[in-house]
């Protein structure tokens, strides 16, 4: 199996701060796959080691199957957006339409003019005069004309308002559909993850909390409901991932591979937004007991 | 052409309510065999959902025999899901309006209705089953 990024005990120090510490994941092709996970849990610091911009302190890191940033034909298969969808400010975008031509081999001007048009960009408009949903879509289209394999997206629509986030994932999508790309994205809004992800990776203080395809970790995690755990207890056999308790009731979000029959439970499924929820939970208390600290408490 | 729409906070996956929306398309006859279904391409555009989503569900049809995919062309309706004819549908459909008129001026609500409807369909079901 090719991997989009490929870590083992990733580790980046600025100084005396650790920014990513002893991080090992893997994201395979094909997917859009989401990395969430609250502030400062190394989203951002991880994205930029995979494109080159930082280079790791320790450890290993592979990007489509090589170290990043290895000379042109490796630059030229990666398309990134940064948080801040740098653009230059004075130029128009016509400008920058030019630029990425002549920077990049690969560059699809009839796609870069085509995508320019469908989201109906001023082409003399300066930069720095674009609404903030504009940018965006102009940085996406920077990034997709030069036809990469992978595109890395670091925090896409965090700052965009509803109908400027839609628009955005609906070019995103359709050039995912349209040019087979593999997508990473990071993001702390969980809300929009559902659609347009297929692949999923928590991150929490630099470790992976659940990875997986969003499909298979929504059939394999339950929400039960019953009365607070009496003579018959816990249901057996299940990873219990929380568990919350008022003085008659008892909600669990266990992880199960088969079915649960337990008649003492109502069994629910579970969106994609509260499970990576009650990962991120989970990940805090246990940072705040010890490393061992046990994730049930019955 | 038939039109997706996604209701996020519905709990159903994406992909089982691309095919439900189909079938019931096919159920009405809004759909018919020969008909094509939306590229993959512009359902991922228009709905800004994953492709792999709407592949997903087109496979899961075609597995089912409803529709077929021909490579490069599109994918087609092949099969139906509704065995009366559209006449006896419209005739099925007007009784129905007229029984929920009744229904309504007997004083129940939207829910009472659906809970009686329910309750009916499952005695029949269960009698057809013994």
């Amino acid at each position: 199996m090719r991997c989009a990024l490929e870590t083992q005990g990733l580790a980046k120090l600025y100084g005396h701060r650790l920014a990513l510490a002893d991080c090992t994941l893997t994201i395979p092709t094909g997917h859009v796959a989401a990395l969430v996970g609250p502030n400062g849990a190394g989203k951002t610091t991880l994205l930029h080691l995979a494109v080159g911009l930082l280079a790791p302190t320790r450890g290993a890191i592979r990007v489509l199957g090589e170290s990043p940033a290895r000379g042109a034909r490796q630059l030229a298969q990666l398309g990134f957006v940064a948080q801040e969808t740098p653009l230059y400010e004075d130029m128009s975008v016509a400008d920058h339409l030019r630029f990425g031509g002549s920077l990049n081999p690969s560059w699809d001007r009839e796609l870069a003019e085509r995508r320019v048009d469908q989201i109906g960009l001023d082409r003399a408009q300066r930069a720095g005069a674009l609404s903030g949903g504009q940018r965006a879509q102009l940085a996406l289209t920077l990034a997709i004309a030069k036809r990469p394999q992978l595109l890395i997206l670091d925090e896409p629509v965090a700052r965009l308002d509803p109908l400027a986030r839609r628009e955005f994932l609906q070019q995103l999508m359709e050039a995912v559909a349209e040019q087979g790309l593999s997508v990473i994205l990071s993001s702390h809004l969980v809300s929009d993850l559902e659609r347009v992800c297929d692949y999923l990776v928590i991150l929490v203080s630099s470790r992976v909390q659940l990875a997986g395809e969003i499909d298979s970790l929504l059939d394999s995690h339950r929400q039960l409901t019953g009365p607070r755990p009496g003579p018959w207890g816990l249901p057996e056999g299940q990873e219990v991932i929380e568990a919350t308790h008022t003085d008659r009731q008892s909600t669990l979000l266990v992880r199960t591979d088969g079915p649960i029959l337990d008649p003492n439970w109502g069994v629910d499924r579970i969106g994609l937004e509260d499970l990576v929820l009650a990962y991120m939970r989970r990940a805090g208390r246990s940072a705040a007991h010890s490393p061992m600290a046990s994730t049930v408490d019955p | 052409m038939i039109d997706f729409h996604l209701d996020t906070r519905s709990g159903v996956a994406p992909y089982l309510q691309l095919v439900h929306q189909v079938r019931d398309a096919l159920r009405l006859g809004l759909l018919t065999p020969g008909d094509q279904l939306p590229t993959v391409k512009s359902v991922a555009g228009r709905l800004a959902i994953n492709p792999n989503t709407v592949l997903k569900a087109y496979r899961e049809l075609e597995h089912g025999g409803l529709v077929a995919a021909r490579p490069g062309v599109g994918t087609f309706v092949t099969g139906r899901l509704t065995h009366a004819s559209p006449a006896a549908h419209e005739g099925l459909r007007r009784e129905l309006l007229v029984w929920l008129g009744e229904a309504r001026a007997s004083g129940l609500d939207d829910e009472s209705i659906e809970a009686l409807f329910r309750e009916c369909h499952w005695s029949t079901q269960a009698e057809g089953a013994a």
